[in-house]
């Protein structure tokens, strides 16, 4: 009994977080903390963050990932599965009903003028979010060469209508950063030996410049 | 067999989407594109709609064009086929891993992804814009004055709206002023 209430209380949360969430991603972070940080204590804060962390580093929309999350830690994978559900329940019946009338609704004259006029908003609004994105990442000359490898990359494959998955980018980069880690490992281990070697003439080394400093200040 | 291409390709989708909402958008517009499902010019009407209403904007999107390809089941099938990635995924990480996002090798792999992922974005948007005012590619390039005036001036009121009131404008309120701007533009150009 205790049990059912606690899914019936997980399904209703997440059904309210499916329901207002507009534009999906960060914009709902702000609503699962109120709920379920805030009102149900299902988690913590430093938990949240956590979950948005790995959201962003698994595929798949965050609200998703944040609901199977938390239904596992209440109830299990039952608890996942009626979390995600409730999740998902909204949007799909919302925007199967807009998918029924959508053609008769476009085929209305002031429809479609409204339409060209969203047609030309929704580049902008996606250019945007890029740009925001790119003010966000640390850059440095690495960085910057993927991020701008991707770009030209993709303008020239759309450009071009050349026949190339971007899931292939991607992979790419998976791969590259599984091999910088692998080279940052051995560097790591490498220096650790350097240092244990050479850690006594180190020492004098550093006591010297100390000195040094120290009389430059005065 | 429609209801299978359209749950593997939504798996797809799920599966290779990282951070979820516009990381998505160059990996739908590939595949859904390429399946010839939806022209660009579609493709566009349905971003602007699952950006207006509730949920992930992956969730509508599949649920959008599996609705319009394959009836309910084919919309059942896409929506399952893009959570399903995500949801196994993340039981397992719940399930196995405590602080998966600790790991120093799972951030590293992180780091070098997430560029990547903003210059696929802004390379979709920049071909996005382009596209509306029509030029396709390459091999297919017109210009629609009136498209190229309505870009010109959201694009000033993006900019505008962001000097005067120091945030972005939202995204519904700008897709409302853009079915305005669209309306008024061809009543009195077209």
């Amino acid at each position: 009994m205790q049990k059912f209430k606690t899914l019936l209380s997980l399904f209703l949360t997440y059904l309210k977080i499916g329901l207002f969430t507009f534009g999906g991603g960060y914009a709902m972070i702000a609503l699962i903390e109120e709920n379920v940080v805030n009102k149900k204590k299902w988690i913590t804060k430093d938990e949240l963050t956590d979950i948005v962390t790995i959201a962003e580093s698994t595929p798949g929309p965050i609200a998703i990932n944040c609901s199977t999350y938390v239904g596992y830690k209440i109830c299990g994978v039952l608890g996942s599965a009626v979390a995600t559900i409730a999740c998902v329940i909204p949007s799909f019946v919302i925007i199967f009903g807009i998918s029924l009338v959508f053609d008769w609704f476009m085929s209305m004259t002031y429809v479609q003028y409204a339409f060209n006029g969203i047609k030309c908003a929704v580049g902008l609004i996606i250019l945007r979010q890029g740009i925001k994105m790119l003010k966000s990442f640390k850059k440095n000359v690495f960085s910057l060469i993927c991020f701008f490898i991707a770009l030209v990359g993709i303008l020239l494959i759309n450009f071009f209508a050349v026949d190339f998955s971007t899931v292939f980018f991607i992979l790419a980069g998976a791969v590259l950063g599984v091999f910088i880690y692998i080279l940052e490992v051995v560097k790591k281990n490498r220096q650790e030996k350097f240092a244990t070697k050479t850690e006594a003439s180190l020492q004098s080394d550093t006591e010297n410049v100390e000195e040094v400093e120290g009389g430059n200040e005065q | 067999m429609i209801y299978l291409e359209l749950f593997l390709t939504f798996f797809k989708i799920g599966l290779f989407t990282f951070g979820g909402g516009a990381s998505m958008i160059p990996i739908i517009q590939q595949e859904v594109v390429s399946n010839g499902w939806l022209t660009e010019e579609q493709l566009l009407q349905y971003i602007a709609i699952s950006e207006s209403t509730p949920g992930p904007i992956a969730i509508n999107m599949a649920t959008f064009i599996g609705s319009t390809q394959g009836g309910v089941l084919g919309s059942l099938l896409a929506t399952l086929g893009v959570v399903l990635p995500s949801f196994i995924i993340i039981l397992l990480i719940a399930a196995v891993f405590k602080r998966f996002a600790q790991y120093k090798g799972v951030q590293t792999v992180l780091k070098t992804i997430r560029p990547i992922v903003v210059g696929m974005i802004i390379a979709a948007g920049a071909y996005m814009v382009v596209t509306a005012i029509g030029i396709q590619s390459f091999y297919s390039m017109s210009f629609d004055l009136l498209s190229i005036i309505i870009t010109a001036i959201l694009a000033v009121i993006m900019v505008v709206y962001k000097l005067i009131f120091k945030k972005h404008i939202p995204v519904i309120a700008f897709i409302l002023v853009a079915a305005g701007v669209g309306l008024v533009t061809y009543v009195i150009g077209g």
